[in-house]
């Protein structure tokens, strides 16, 4: 009686465990919704950001720091019966804008319904006050604090850089993971190049928390915890007092001014016309405001000290002289007819000696001192001749700092250009070329081309008779006190210390007798100068506009503290606008205050061409 | 004195092996559950459920004991007494019991409650087993069918009107038992189509769609019965009558429900319809044991079952702490030590001499196949959301210790097997 109903039941449970582990197979081992539905259940990730490193200035007061902001996160699973009247009212939302911000949301790359997802990004301190109260009342909603930029000076800003939100791009780039989505970095300027030192480390807390969304504690004791290191402060070069008086000067113009200490190639000023209000380049309007300002025809983004290349004029004349003299092909004493049939020249002088040469910025001098430079008779072929002598040439001039970027701690820097036998190659195509075809270069016209940095350090380099310390911008990152090494080296030029006091004296006279005298010259400061005058002809333009206004100085003569280049675009003669804006800096820095309110004025007033 | 000297000998050593495999899994679990990082807790703390649960573990053993030294002649021979005072017990629950999450299914006893529901079980088994082993009985006899339902209906019924559902569906699985000693399939698919036509009911929103199928399968009856017998057309008619009368019912004292009851029901039997709400047990549970994975997360490094994600996490929900913390090969084995224990009950209660040992046996091993068939089931969301206990290692001393009653009783009455009658 009732045979296999004892298997029928045996069978029954064997095959209720294996429908059993069937189950569990597909939803532990197959299916991975679980898991990760587990993590964003049980494990809440907060973002732990690190504060931004401080910046200061020379002298320890501060320019930029940190002010909070707040995010609005949702973790949209967890949104239940929200009351939108009510939400609307918290934060200030018509009904239209909260449909739009969930449809935002769900457009969002880094969306998911079970993590924490920013909302409403960039709450104000204020705005902060004012919902945190209420938040509980929005079950899904959470507030993620984190600091974003503020500055005590409106100045600076290009050399500063700015901050903001990782773009997509870059962030394809950090193979290391360092950032997440929403993350800020640095996107230019010395936020830019120190980023790895601003940054600090982020930081995430595991919290775990239990089926009403409350904290229980952290996850695992802690020990999956990465706790945020604030980034490291920086100690900038910069006198916040110069660059502020520079950006006053600047107003309204186009150019730059550079002011390096050059004992140690510290960057004392780096003012870049027109700037914009580093301030409105932070917190919620930043998308807003950046698209004004990069888009503004003025360009107040491009920063002229280190981008801008221009021909470099006349100030390029002591350069000429210098490798000249170390070449020996003339002495101080070679004195050379202004014959102006070549080429022109300006203002009453006839057969000058090199100082006087430079004093009066005499052209045809400086035609005939490249030609003794560039052949020199090497060779019979007065191509081959041209060409080595040219080779010679590009040797010392490049071991000033030209014809490549120098190495400034910001990124984008330009490096100019000057000639060598291989560019003219490339420039003609291999047909041939001597002297007469390239000696515009002898006054610094034609070819080769400078940033306002290089000058700049041109004239550190000649206060400092012969070498130079790469400028920048940033003296001691964090505690160290030091800045990057390279900072500390010194760079020596192919031209020995004689021929640069003879550069020194001449430079000396443009200032005091010379171009410059009527406006870089101080009371009891011997001001070293030299006058330029970029011109913007036919040639170079799509129609002839005035040169612009160039002028380099150091000052005092001994015992150098300042080193000056100034690039004041279309503003005619150098010794008009470039010369007034040097001479007040250098005056600013030495004396702290200026005492020629008629100069200032002048610069201020800004009419420069007539 | 000679037989308990022999007791140790005699009793059945693999049972008593994976009873213990499974105790002692399920005091690790329990610990699982309530162990928190960080807090440098212990097992044997008395202040946590596994201190506790220890506790009932050893008080078991004492149990054990005790049972193992009573004469196997009490069971038999007391079954209609200690039914009869369960039955009692059950009685008194709702008017002096204490209510526990819910249920009033608790009898206080000092600071500890005992749940005579769960001893209920073991007193219908002695008494279903008694009827079924006396002489003279004939599972063909309609009378003798009418007695045992009326036994496993009165303790269910009185478990039904504590709200305790899931137990008192536990006594269903007699059903089982009576198909092995002789009662006809049929009545087992009759029951089984009945609970179907009952969940059709909750879950198709629109009753008429049942109706109207009814109406069809009658109609296609009909027209199939070529020869029109009037005696098959009566039978068919009646039928569908009675289909549509407890559809009919079900339906009407469904809507008599408060809504929420309404909603609990639908969501017992469809949890993804409210994964947040009455759903929620289920959705969590699987989530607990889904992301266990393959090797699970670890011994105590589970994040799901702490933190009441999952609700009744050291009782009903004990197993989602298997799957989440050992994987799905910590299933693997938990499964198979159950199974094992079920196929070795069957293997013991088809060695008994008598029919009362028999069906004891087999009371247990279905009992034990009921509760591990539902409890996993619906932690795995292939059963309704019935709270019922898993066998041993659930949290709780009056499941332990009715479940060990239950079990150990059996292995004492096959200890003695050669000595009875035989009285097949």
């Amino acid at each position: 009686m009732n045979e296999g109903r004892k298997e029928i039941i045996q069978l029954t449970f064997i095959v209720v465990g294996i429908i059993f582990l069937i189950k569990l197979f597909f939803i532990q081992v197959i299916d991975s919704k679980y898991r990760e539905l587990a993590d964003s259940n049980a494990i809440l990730p907060k973002v732990d950001y690190p504060i931004r490193g401080l910046i200061y200035d020379r002298n320890g007061k501060l320019i930029v720091y940190n002010t909070p902001e707040f995010d609005l996160q949702i973790v949209k699973n967890e949104v239940k019966n929200l009351d939108t009247a009510a939400f609307c009212d918290v934060f200030s939302k018509t009904r239209q804008e909260l449909k739009q911000l969930f449809k935002d949301l769900k457009a969002k790359r880094e969306y998911s319904p079970v993590k924490p997802t920013v909302f409403i990004s960039k709450l104000s301190e204020l705005d902060f006050a004012r919902i945190q109260d209420r938040i509980d009342e929005f079950p899904g909603f959470y507030i993620q604090a984190r600091s974003t930029r503020a500055y005590r000076s409106k100045a600076m800003a290009n050399a500063l850089g700015y901050v903001s939100e990782i773009s997509k791009q870059r962030l394809d780039k950090d193979d290391k993971g360092i950032y997440r989505q929403g993350d800020y970095i640095g996107q230019s300027g010395i936020e830019a190049f120190y980023e790895d030192s601003l940054r600090g480390r982020g930081g995430v807390r595991y919290l775990l928390r239990d089926v009403d969304g409350i904290v229980q504690g952290s996850f695992d004791g802690g020990k999956a915890d990465v706790l945020a290191v604030p980034g490291k402060n920086l100690t900038t070069t910069v006198s916040i007092e110069l660059q502020e008086y520079g950006e006053y000067l600047m107003e309204g113009k186009a150019g730059s001014i550079i002011c390096i200490e050059p004992s140690s190639g510290e960057i004392l000023a780096m003012v870049s016309g027109p700037s914009y209000d580093p301030t409105k380049l932070t917190g919620k309007n930043y998308s807003q405001n950046f698209a004004l300002i990069s888009n503004d025809t003025n360009k107040p983004l491009f920063n002229r000290p280190l981008m801008a290349q221009y021909r470099p004029g006349s100030i390029f004349k002591v350069a000429q002289a210098m490798v000249a003299l170390q070449e020996k092909v003339i002495t101080p004493e070679t004195r050379v007819p202004c014959d102006r049939s070549i080429i022109g020249c300006h203002g009453p002088h006839s057969n000058e000696d090199l100082r006087g040469a430079i004093t009066n910025s005499c052209n045809p001098y400086f035609h005939n001192v490249l030609r003794r430079m560039l052949n020199q008779g090497k060779s019979n072929n007065p191509f081959d001749d041209t060409r080595i002598g040219l080779a010679e040439w590009n040797r010392h001039i490049t071991s000033f700092g030209f014809g490549k970027p120098l190495g400034i701690d910001l990124p984008n820097e330009k490096g100019g250009l000057m000639p060598s036998p291989a560019f003219y190659d490339r420039a003609y195509g291999g047909r041939p070329w001597k002297f007469s075809n390239i000696y515009s270069i002898a006054i610094g016209e034609g070819e080769n081309l400078v940033v306002p940095l290089q000058m700049a350090n041109f004239a550190a380099t000649v206060a400092n008779k012969g070498y130079y310390i790469i400028p920048h911008l940033v003296k001691s990152i964090g505690d160290s006190g030091k800045p990057l090494p390279q900072y500390l080296e010194k760079h020596y030029t192919t031209i020995d210390p004689e021929n640069f006091a003879i550069a020194a004296d001449a430079m000396e006279e443009v200032v005091r007798s010379g171009t410059g005298q009527f406006r870089a010259s101080l009371k009891d400061i011997v001001v070293c100068g030299k006058t330029g005058s970029v011109q913007n002809d036919a040639r170079t333009m799509r129609q002839a506009r005035p040169d612009h206004s160039v002028f380099i100085a150091y000052a005092p003569k001994e015992n150098p503290q300042i080193a000056v280049s100034v690039y004041v675009e279309f503003s005619g003669q150098g010794a008009r606008a470039a010369a007034s804006i040097a001479s007040l800096m250098i005056e600013k820095y030495l004396y702290g205050e200026t005492k020629r309110p008629h100069i200032e004025e002048y610069v201020k007033r800004g009419k420069f061409l007539d | 004195m000679r037989q308990e000297q022999n007791i140790t000998q005699k009793i059945d050593w693999v049972t008593v092996g994976l009873y213990m495999a499974i105790v002692f899994m399920g005091w690790l679990n329990i610990f699982a559950v309530t162990y928190h990082q960080g807090e440098n807790q212990s097992i044997f703390d008395l202040s946590l459920n596994s201190g506790r649960q220890l506790m009932f573990i050893v008080t078991s053993g004492i149990l054990v004991a005790a049972i193992l030294i009573i004469d196997r002649q009490f069971y038999e021979t007391f079954a209609y007494i200690i039914y009869g005072f369960i039955l009692f017990l059950l009685l008194l629950v709702p008017i002096i019991g204490k209510e526990v999450g819910g249920n009033k299914a608790w009898l206080g006893i000092g600071s500890f409650g005992v749940q005579p529901s769960e001893f209920a079980k073991f007193a219908t088994v002695l008494v279903v087993a008694k009827f079924i082993g006396s002489i003279g009985f004939r599972m063909d006899n309609l009378r003798n069918q009418a007695v045992l339902f009326a036994l496993i209906g009165a303790p269910m019924l009185l478990i039904l009107l504590q709200k305790d559902y899931g137990t008192a569906m536990v006594f269903l699985v007699f059903l089982i038992v009576f198909y092995r000693e002789g009662m006809s399939p049929f009545l087992i698919l009759i029951g089984l189509g009945a609970a179907a036509i009952f969940i059709l009911t909750l879950l198709v929103e629109n009753t008429w769609i049942l109706y109207i199928g009814i109406g069809v399968i009658w109609a296609v009856a009909i027209l199939m019965n070529r020869r029109k017998k009037l005696k098959t057309m009566i039978l068919i008619t009646a039928g569908a009558i009675a289909l549509v009368l407890m559809i009919s019912s079900v339906d009407i004292v469904f809507n008599l429900l408060e809504d929420h009851h309404q909603r609990r029901i639908v969501s017992m039997l469809n949890p993804d319809s409210d994964p947040l709400g009455y759903g929620w047990n289920v959705t969590q549970s699987k989530i607990a044991i889904g992301s266990g994975g393959f090797f699970g997360k670890g011994f105590l490094e589970g994040t799901q079952t702490k933190f009441n994600f999952v609700p009744e996490q050291s009782t009903d929900f004990i197993f989602c702490t298997i799957g989440e913390e050992h994987g799905w090969i910590g299933s693997l084995f938990t499964i198979a030590l159950f199974i094992a224990l079920l196929l070795r009950v069957v293997f013991l209660a088809e060695r008994q001499k008598n029919r009362f040992a028999r069906v004891y046996g087999y009371s247990v091993a279905c009992i034990f196949f009921f509760h591990f068939a539902v409890n996993i089931g619906m932690t795995v969301g292939l059963f309704p959301v019935i709270g019922i206990p898993l066998p041993f290692f659930s949290y709780g001393g009056s499941s332990l210790w009715g479940f060990t009653i239950l079990l150990f009783i059996f292995l004492k009455l096959d200890a003695h097997r050669m000595q009875v009658l035989q009285r097949l």
